[in-house]
C-alpha cells in the first residue's frame, strides 16, 4: 500500500502566490522535450571537442606527440600543455592546484592530458587515438592508507597556492598529502574520558560516491581574442566567470556565461569543471567548441569524498553526555576542488546538535591519486551524521533509555549555541524528530528482523550570503525576474516567480524567470548549499518591493492622496478603498506614454537582514529522518520498508516542490546507504565507471511508504520567514537506516550496507553471542 | 547504407553510416533534440524512443536498422491524445524536476498505455525500472504513472 506524502502545516500561510502548490512553470517545456539544455544548443561554426585522459594513476609525462593527430581528417586543433605557456594555467577556487591539462605529470587515471577539436565527434575521437603519450610511472597513492603512510609518495610537491573564493580564512601549508586541516575544541575532553562510564570508540568508513546528474558536464566555449562566451552546465556561473577571466587574463565583463536548464546538479556542477579546457581548446581552434562528457568522464571530473573516521563519545551511566572526540580524513583525490570546504562543514556537523561540555574535532583533507572529490548534496553532514547518530543510539541503549527519549533530553533547543561564535540554533529539533519517529510507528511492538531508527543533524547552509536580483514590470504588467539561481530541477525559477508574485499581488504565471546570462543577470554567488530560496529569494523579494514602491508612488498622484498607508495592492491593482487601478494604467500614467517599464533591484549582503545574515551560517538546515528496515539474516539483504523526512523550512513557498526535494534527497540517501560506492584498484583505476556497474536507485527501490512532513515555524532568514531545504534528507536518511539496522541487531561501521558486508557483520555478531 | 524509414510520420529516405547510433541520427541528422542521452549503455532510459511501437534505447540501436521501420520520438508523441493526459498527470503530481529523464519516461509510459498495461503498482514498478531519475525519488513518477495508465 502506497501512502502519499503528508503535509503538516503548523502556521497558516498568508497571501496566495506563496504557500500554494503552484505547478512548475517549466514543466510543460520539460515534458515535451522542448526545454533546451547545453547539449541541445549549437553555435555558428561550432566544432566538437574530445578529451584524452590519463590511463595511469601517477606518472611523469616524458613526451606527448600530437603531430599525427593534427593531420587527421576533420581535425581543427589539438590542445596540450605546450599551448598554455602564455598563461598561468592552474585553477581551483580553494587551492589553485589543478592544471587545465596535465603539465609534466598526471596525478590520477582520467586526468585530461590533451584535447582535440574536430568537425565531428567521431573525427575527434579518432584523432585522440593518434596522440602518443610516453609515461614514466611514479608511485601511486590510491587511498587514504597509502597517502597517509609515513613515507608516502606526494601527490603534489610544490607550495600551496590559494584560490580566489574559498572563505576559509588563512589556509594552512600542505603537510605531506594533507592539503587542509580544520578543527575546534571546547572543555576538557581528557577529563570527560576519565569520568565516563560509557565510552563508545569506533572507526568508520564512508565510500566515494558519484553524484550522477543525468546530464553530464557539457560546455560550449567561444574565444574571440578579447572575449569569451560560455554556455555551460554550471551551478555557479558568476564564480566560473571570475575564474575563467583570471585564467585567460581578461576583465570579468569580457567573459559571458550563459546557463540554460541543467539536467541535475547535486553539487557535481558547482564551481569550475570542464570550462577551462573547453576555452583553451576554443582559443587554439579559433572556433566555438562543444565538449560533452561521457558518464565515465564525469565520474572522474568530480565525486563525493570517501572518508575514514574515528569517533569517541563519553557519557555517564545515566546517559549524561560528557564529551565527543572526532578525527576524520577525507579523500579529496588528486586536486582539492571543494575538499577543504567539505572538511570544514563535516567538522561543523561532527558534534551533532547536542550539549557537549567537551569537544575535540579535527578533520583532514587528503590528496590521493584518484579523481578529484568536491561537492555532493549535504556534503560533510552526510559523512558525519550516520556516525554521530549511531553513537548516540549506542549510548541510549547502554543507559537503557529509549533513543527518542534520549534525544528529547539532550538535543539543543532554539537559541542555544551550535558552534562557538556561530548562529545559534534556529529550529525546533525535538519537535522535528518526534514527528519523524511518530510517522514510522515509533514505540510499537518489536517485530522480528525489523528495526526502527531516527536521526537528527544540522548542516551549515547558505554559503556566503551575496545575491542580487532585478525585477522588471513591462508596460502591460508582465513581470520578468532576473536572478542568478540556476534551475537544475529544484524549481528555483518557479519559487522566484512565486516570491515576486506574492510581493506584487499578481499570478505567478504572469512572471517569467529566464536562465542566467552573466551579461544581464545580476550577481549571485552560487546555486547550492540550499541557499537559493533563502538568499537569492530575499533579493527577489527586495527587488519586487522596489517595483511595488514605484506603483504606489504613481498611485498616490493618481488618487491625489498623500499617505501610502491608505493604499493597498491586491489582484494586480492598487486600491484606494473600493476604487482601483490596474498596473498597466499606472505605468502609462507614470510615463505619459504607451511604453516604459518599472525596475527594482534587490541585494543581500552579510550585514543585511536584521543581523541574521551576519552570523555564520546563514541558517542551520535541519537533517531529520526516520526509517524502518527489514533484514534477511540469511543473505544480509536490507530492505527499506518506510521512511520519514522532515522539511523544516520556516515557511513553505511551494509545498509540492519541497516534498519533491525531500523525496529525491531521501532516495539519494537510500542509494548512498545501501549500494552506491566507487571502487578503485590499488593503482588508482576506477573499476565501476559505467551505470552498468555503478548502481543508483531505480523505481523498484522506492519504499512502500514515504512520508514527508513540512514544518513551518516562520524561523528562517529568507523571504516570508523561509529557509532552505533539499539537502537534509540526504544526510539524515543513511543515519536513520544505520540506526534501524542496529535496532534489528546489526550495528554497522562501514557504508554502503551491501548484503555481503551486512552478512559478515551478522556472522560476527552471532559469534560474539 | 540506404534506409527508408518513417520518423514521427515523416518519411526519411537516405544514406546513413553503418556505425551511426539512432540517438545521433535523431539529434544530429534530424534535429530532434527532445531525446536525451545520458548513460550510453542502455541503463538509464533517458534516450527511449519507440521503434514499431516498442521501446528501444536509442543509445545502443543502429540507425541503419531502421530500414522499413517506424520511429516515434517525444516530438511525435506530443501530437497524440495520450500526451494530453500524460502531461496533465505529470504536472499534477510534480513528477518533473530537472526534466532530463522526462521525455524518455513519457515514451515508456506511452508504450505501456498502448500495450494495454496494468496500473497495478508492482507491474508499473517493473515496467518503469528501466527509466532512471535522480531527482524525484520516484514517488511522484509512480503516482503519475498510475493515473496515466489507470486512465484517471
Amino acid at each position: 500500500m502506497t501512502q502519499h506524502s503528508v503535509i503538516e502545516r503548523e502556521v497558516a500561510t498568508p497571501g496566495h502566490a506563496i504557500g500554494s502548490r503552484v505547478p512548475r512553470l517549466d514543466a510543460a517545456a520539460k515534458i515535451s522535450g522542448a526545454a533546451e539544455f547545453v547539449g541541445d544548443m549549437s553555435v555558428a561554426g561550432m566544432v566538437h571537442g574530445k578529451v584524452l585522459r590519463s590511463n595511469v594513476g601517477h606518472a611523469k609525462i616524458r613526451n606527448i606527440d600530437v603531430s599525427t593527430a593534427e593531420t587527421m581528417p576533420g581535425v581543427v586543433a589539438v590542445l596540450s600543455a605546450a599551448d598554455l605557456v602564455d598563461i598561468d594555467p592552474y585553477f581551483g577556487h580553494v587551492l589553485r592546484d589543478r592544471p587545465i591539462v596535465a603539465i609534466d605529470e598526471v596525478r590520477f587515471a582520467g586526468e585530461p592530458i590533451a584535447a582535440v577539436a574536430a568537425e565531428t565527434e567521431a573525427q575527434a575521437e579518432a584523432a585522440l587515438l593518434a596522440i602518443v603519450v610516453e609515461y614514466t610511472d611514479l608511485p601511486v597513492v590510491a587511498n587514504l592508507g597509502a597517502a597517509l603512510a609515513p613515507d608516502a609518495a606526494l601527490v603534489h610537491e610544490g607550495p600551496t597556492r590559494e584560490g580566489f573564493a574559498h572563505g576559509l580564512g588563512k589556509l594552512p601549508e600542505r603537510d605531506g598529502n594533507v592539503c587542509y586541516r580544520y578543527g575546534f575544541e571546547r572543555g576538557d575532553i581528557d577529563g570527560a574520558a576519565g569520568l565516563a562510564d560509557i565510552v563508545i570508540d569506533r572507526e568508520y568508513e564512508f565510500p566515494a560516491v558519484y553524484q550522477y546528474s543525468m546530464e553530464t558536464h557539457t560546455v560550449i566555449a567561444r574565444y574571440t581574442g578579447d572575449e569569451i562566451d560560455l554556455w555551460s552546465t554550471c551551478q555557479h556561473p558568476f564564480l566560473v566567470r571570475a575564474e575563467i577571466a583570471a585564467l585567460f587574463g581578461l576583465a570579468v565583463d569580457r567573459v559571458r556565461v550563459v546557463v540554460p536548464y541543467l539536467g541535475g546538479g547535486f553539487g557535481s556542477k558547482s564551481y569550475t569543471k570542464m570550462e577551462p579546457i573547453a576555452v583553451a581548446l576554443a582559443r587554439k581552434a579559433r572556433r566555438a567548441v562543444r565538449i560533452v562528457n561521457r558518464v565515465d568522464e564525469s565520474m572522474v571530473t568530480t565525486r563525493r569524498h570517501n572518508m575514514k573516521c574515528r569517533m569517541q563519545t563519553f557519557a555517564t551511566q545515566e546517559g549524561e553526555l560528557l564529551g565527543r572526540r572526532v578525527e576524520f580524513w577525507l579523500d579529496t583525490g588528486a586536486y582539492a576542488d571543494n575538499g577543504p570546504r567539505v572538511t570544514a562543514t563535516a567538522a561543523d556537523a561532527a558534534p551533532g546538535p547536542y550539549r557537549w561540555p567537551s569537544l575535540h574535532v579535527l578533520g583532514h583533507c587528503v590528496y590521493t591519486n584518484t579523481g578529484p572529490a568536491g561537492s555532493y548534496r549535504a556534503f560533510g553532514a552526510t559523512h558525519l551524521q550516520w556516525i554521530g547518530e549511531s553513537q548516540i543510539d549506542e549510548i541510549a541503549r547502554a543507559a537503557e533509555i529509549d533513543p527518542l527519549e534520549f534525544r528529547r533530553r539532550n538535543l539543543l533547543r532554539p537559541g542555544e549555541e551550535v558552534r562557538p561564535g556561530g548562529r545559534p540554533l534556529d529550529a525546533d529539533l525535538v519537535g522535528d524528530v518526534e514527528k519523524a519517529a511518530a510517522a514510522i510507528g515509533w514505540g510499537r511492538e518489536r517485530i522480528s528482523n525489523r528495526g526502527l531508527g531516527v536521526s537528527v543533524g544540522l548542516l551549515a547552509a547558505g554559503a556566503h550570503p551575496v545575491s542580487s536580483a532585478s525585477v522588471r514590470m513591462d508596460a502591460d504588467g508582465g513581470v520578468t525576474v532576473l536572478v542568478g539561481s540556476t534551475e537544475m530541477g529544484q524549481g528555483a525559477r518557479t519559487v522566484m516567480a512565486q516570491i515576486a508574485a506574492e510581493v506584487l499581488s499578481i499570478d505567478p504565471t504572469d512572471v517569467t524567470v529566464p536562465g542566467t546570462d552573466t551579461q544581464f543577470t545580476p550577481y549571485d554567488r552560487s546555486t547550492g548549499a540550499s541557499r537559493s530560496t533563502t538568499v537569492a529569494g530575499k533579493a527577489v523579494e527586495l527587488a519586487a518591493r522596489e517595483v511595488l514602491d514605484a506603483l504606489f508612488e504613481t498611485a498616490l498622484l493618481l488618487f491625489a492622496v498623500g499617505d501610502r498607508r491608505e493604499l493597498r495592492a491586491d489582484d494586480g491593482r492598487i486600491w484606494l478603498q473600493d476604487r482601483s487601478v490596474v498596473y498597466p494604467e499606472l505605468i502609462a500614467k507614470r510615463f505619459g506614454f504607451s511604453g516604459g517599464e518599472l525596475r527594482g533591484y534587490g541585494e543581500v549582503k552579510p550585514e543585511v537582514g536584521s543581523g541574521s545574515y551576519a552570523e555564520g551560517p546563514v541558517f542551520w538546515e535541519v537533517c531529520v529522518a526516520g526509517a524502518e528496515v527489514e533484514l534477511d539474516r540469511d543473505t544480509g539483504v536490507v530492505r527499506i520498508l518506510q521512511t520519514s523526512t522532515i522539511a523544516d523550512v520556516g515557511r513553505a513557498i511551494n509545498p509540492q516542490l519541497i516534498e519533491r526535494q525531500d523525496e529525491g534527497g531521501a532516495m539519494q540517501g537510500l542509494g548512498n546507504a545501501l549500494f552506491e560506492e566507487m571502487l578503485y584498484t590499488d593503482d588508482g583505476m576506477l573499476l565501476n565507471d559505467t551505470l552498468l556497474d555503478y548502481r543508483i536507485p531505480t523505481i523498484e527501490d522506492l519504499p512502500e511508504k514515504t512520508t514527508c512532513i513540512i514544518v513551518e515555524n516562520g524561523d528562517g532568514p529568507g523571504p516570508f520567514g523561509a529557509k532552505g531545504c533539499g539537502e537534509g534528507a540526504v544526510a539524515a536518511l543513511p543515519a536513520a537506516i544505520v540506526n534501524a539496522l542496529a535496532d534489528a541487531g546489526v550495528p554497522m561501521t562501514e557504508l554502503p550496507l551491501t548484503p555481503e558486508r551486512v552478512w559478515r557483520q551478522i556472522q560476527e555478531t552471532e559469534n560474539q553471542e | 547504407m540506404q534506409i527508408d524509414t518513417i520518423v514521427n510520420g515523416v518519411r526519411f529516405v537516405g544514406e546513413v553510416e553503418a556505425n551511426v547510433l539512432l540517438i545521433d541520427f535523431l539529434r544530429d541528422e534530424l534535429g530532434l533534440n527532445g531525446t536525451k542521452q545520458s548513460c550510453e549503455v542502455q541503463v538509464c532510459g533517458s534516450c527511449t524512443v519507440l521503434v514499431d511501437g516498442r521501446t528501444v534505447s536509442s543509445c545502443t540501436f543502429l540507425a541503419c536498422e531502421l530500414d522499413g521501420s517506424t520511429v516515434e520520438t517525444i516530438e511525435g508523441a506530443r501530437q497524440s491524445d495520450f500526451y494530453q493526459s500524460a502531461e496533465s498527470a505529470l504536472v499534477r503530481h510534480a513528477a518533473v524536476q530537472c526534466g532530463f529523464c522526462t521525455p524518455g519516461l513519457v515514451m515508456t509510459l506511452k508504450s505501456i498505455v498502448e500495450d494495454g498495461g496494468s496500473a497495478d503498482e508492482a507491474e508499473l514498478r517493473r515496467s518503469l525500472s528501466g527509466n532512471l531519475c535522480r531527482c524525484t525519488g520516484y514517488r511522484s513518477i509512480l503516482d503519475a504513472a498510475a493515473a496515466i495508465v489507470g486512465g484517471s
